[in-house]
């Protein structure tokens, strides 16, 4: 087990950098999640802690050591890929025996490690196939295995579930997780997934185009989202952003949208009037209300639990989420109220979240 | 026409397309096989029924002693081992020494590695034949006219090999040799462990086919090689021929018994390069 710390690490393919200067720390025993969109550089930072990728600067230390200029297999890492990478030509068995093998384990011991794992991931009766033989979930459980087998201080993830079905990529992400709670080793994932980020991670790391946006807990992320980036990009439906500027009226601060409507906004924040700012609204906090403001139905979107409906309020396009079975009809009327005490606020400009 | 009718009309057009097409394969495959079944067919009649006017297509008494004839008038068994010590060295030297630099020009990142690459690629433009006399003079200058190193070492570092494995190494997904590294295998160990298995339908090809080419090297064994103690088989065959007469029946007995090596060979390497092994499977069903 072991504590992952980088620090201002840049990357660099020729004159393009991909990274620059990304600092981040995972305690020991921590799941923490990377999320962001594809090309944020998420995945060559992963490749970097496991000695795949060069690093063009900054140092990545694993335990208490710099891992820089270490050989992947110095580092004590196991990964996890996205097309498992299992060797087709040997049995299961042998795939998960391999590195054993090669570290110069007795025989009797690598049976053992072996069994062992196979028995946490229910893969004993499969020992002997090839991975040819397996189904895609099986596979996964495979490269776990072979993951688990060296009892690695730090695993690593690289989108693991991204070739599953919906149905299984749901089980994985469960077993994984009870995975981690069984070993209770350090664990780095990385996904395009906000959803698998949200369930999985005990802290996520938000990046965009090879930077961190955020680090932080689930909820923290969700509650309190550092930018506009993130708050539309952690969340599904994503939340629901409205341009405008700053006015003040009757010695309240109101948002005077691009399209003209008036927003409330939430007391006590701390802007100058005239600032343009995005007023974020996540859907769930969209509420049915007689008393409210009038809205039209565009989409509706039953889910079963949920009814996700896309409306327009003035000239604003909305997507609300409302429990149940809300009585609404397309294109008809009716009346919603968003919850303006946890509206979020961010500088138009930067982007940045404007608190109280 | 009914429906049912529509379906009996195609079901006969497909029949007699099918019957066309294999009737027109199997013409194909009647010219081809007949060299082989000449070669054969004059190697068990005598010498004067060879060269007899009319050409008969059966002999019209079989003589199966020309095998053993052709085998014993000749030290036959002596040329089928000095063949058997060419073909085999050439194989695995080029087999070895393709397998090492097709990894390095797939794989392995060093300065000016393309520009080898085509240079490499450009010595297969030059015809063979023209490096027969600078060869010659450098085999000669080393001292190794008449010896198996003399035959062996200059036809067994060809470019084609390591073009060859080069273009089947850069199919084989990268993920595999970086699991392998996290594994903790150095280079070697992947190229062994992983790369080599996986290119099996690719060595064995190549092997079948340099096995083939050296068994029938002709021109580079009969220079090199001086003494009839040294000759390979079809150097060997050659000396049925003489000022005065040609055994065509011995030649072709010969001929016929020097082909089975690569005959055996070819039908065991057969199923290796078809069934070749998925490199799907395990790459998550894509």
């Amino acid at each position: 087990m072991a504590n992952v710390t980088i620090t201002d690490v840049v990357k660099n393919y020729g004159q393009l950098e991909v990274l620059h200067g990304v600092s981040a720390s995972v305690t020991d025993g921590e799941f923490v999640v990377l999320v962001g969109p594809s090309g944020c550089g998420k995945s060559t930072l992963l490749r970097m802690i496991a000695g795949l990728e060069s690093i063009s600067d900054g140092d990545i230390e694993i335990g208490d050591r710099v891992v820089n200029d270490l050989e992947p297999k110095e580092r004590d890492i196991a990964m996890v890929f996205q097309s498992y990478a299992l060797y087709p030509h040997m049995t299961v068995r042998a795939n998960m025996a391999f590195s054993l093998k090669l570290a110069r384990r007795s025989k009797q011991e690598i049976e053992q490690m072996v069994n062992r794992a196979a028995e946490i991931l229910d893969l004993s009766a499969l020992l002997d196939r090839y991975p040819r033989q397996l189904s895609g979930g099986q596979r996964q459980r495979v490269a776990m295995g072979r993951a688990i087998v060296r009892n690695p201080a730090v695993f690593l993830f690289d989108e693991p579930l991204s070739n599953l079905d919906a149905k299984l990529r749901v089980q994985m992400r469960g077993e994984i997780k009870a995975l981690h709670q069984r070993l209770g080793a350090t664990m780095i994932y990385v996904t395009h997934d906000q959803m698998e980020a949200m369930t999985m991670g005990d802290r996520i790391v938000v990046m965009r185009a090879g930077v961190i946006e955020q680090m932080g807990t689930p909820l923290e992320i969700y509650d309190t989202p550092a930018n506009s980036f993130v708050a539309s990009f952690i969340g599904s439906p994503s939340m629901n952003l409205i341009d405008g500027v700053v006015h003040s009226a009757n010695n309240q601060l109101v948002l005077q949208a691009d399209d003209g409507a008036t927003w409330p906004l939430p007391s006590h924040l701390n802007v100058k009037a005239g600032t343009a700012v995005q007023l974020g609204i996540r859907p769930e906090h969209i509420y049915l209300d007689p008393a409210g403001l009038p809205a039209e139905a565009i989409i509706i979107e039953p889910t079963g639990a949920d009814t996700h409906v896309q409306l327009r309020v003035g000239k604003q396009l909305l997507t609300g989420v409302f429990r149940d079975r809300p009585d609404i009809s397309l294109n008809a009327t009716f009346h919603v109220r968003p919850d303006v005490s946890r509206a979020h606020v961010f500088d138009r400009v930067s982007g940045k979240r404007i608190g109280a | 026409m009914t429906t049912r009718a529509k379906a009996k009309a195609d079901a006969r057009r497909t029949l007699a397309l099918d019957i066309l097409n294999h009737g027109a394969l199997a013409l194909v495959a009647l010219l081809f096989l007949f060299p082989f079944f000449w070669m054969v067919s004059n190697a068990v009649r005598s010498n004067a029924e060879v060269l007899a006017i009319p050409v008969r297509i059966l002999p019209t008494v079989f003589d199966w002693d020309n095998f053993a004839k052709a085998w014993t008038t000749l030290p036959f068994g002596r040329f089928f081992l000095n063949s058997v010590i060419v073909s085999v060295s050439v194989t695995v030297i080029t087999v070895l020494v393709s397998c090492l630099s097709g990894y390095a020009f797939a794989r392995l990142k060093f300065p000016g590695r393309d520009k080898l690459l085509m240079a490499y690629l450009a010595t297969l433009m030059v015809p063979g034949i023209m490096l027969i006399i600078p060869l010659f003079l450098i085999v000669n200058k080393l001292g190794m006219i008449n010896t198996f190193q003399g035959v062996i070492l200059p036809v067994a570092f060809g470019t084609f090999g390591s073009f060859l494995l080069r273009q089947f190494f850069l199919s084989i997904p990268l993920e595999l040799e970086e699991a392998a590294r996290i594994d903790g295998a150095s280079r070697l160990r992947i190229l062994v462990s992983i790369i080599i298995p996986l290119s099996m339908p690719a060595i064995g090809l190549l092997s079948l086919f340099t096995f083939i080419a050296q068994w029938n090297n002709f021109l580079w064994p009969l220079i090199v090689m001086t003494g009839a103690d040294n000759a390979t088989l079809p150097v060997g065959l050659t000396l049925f021929q003489t000022q005065q007469t040609t055994a065509w029946n011995y030649i072709m007995a010969g001929a016929t018994l020097s082909m089975i090596p690569g005959v055996i060979l070819a039908v065991v390497l057969q199923k290796l390069i078809y069934n070749s092994i998925s490199l799907n499977a395990g790459m998550g069903g894509r």
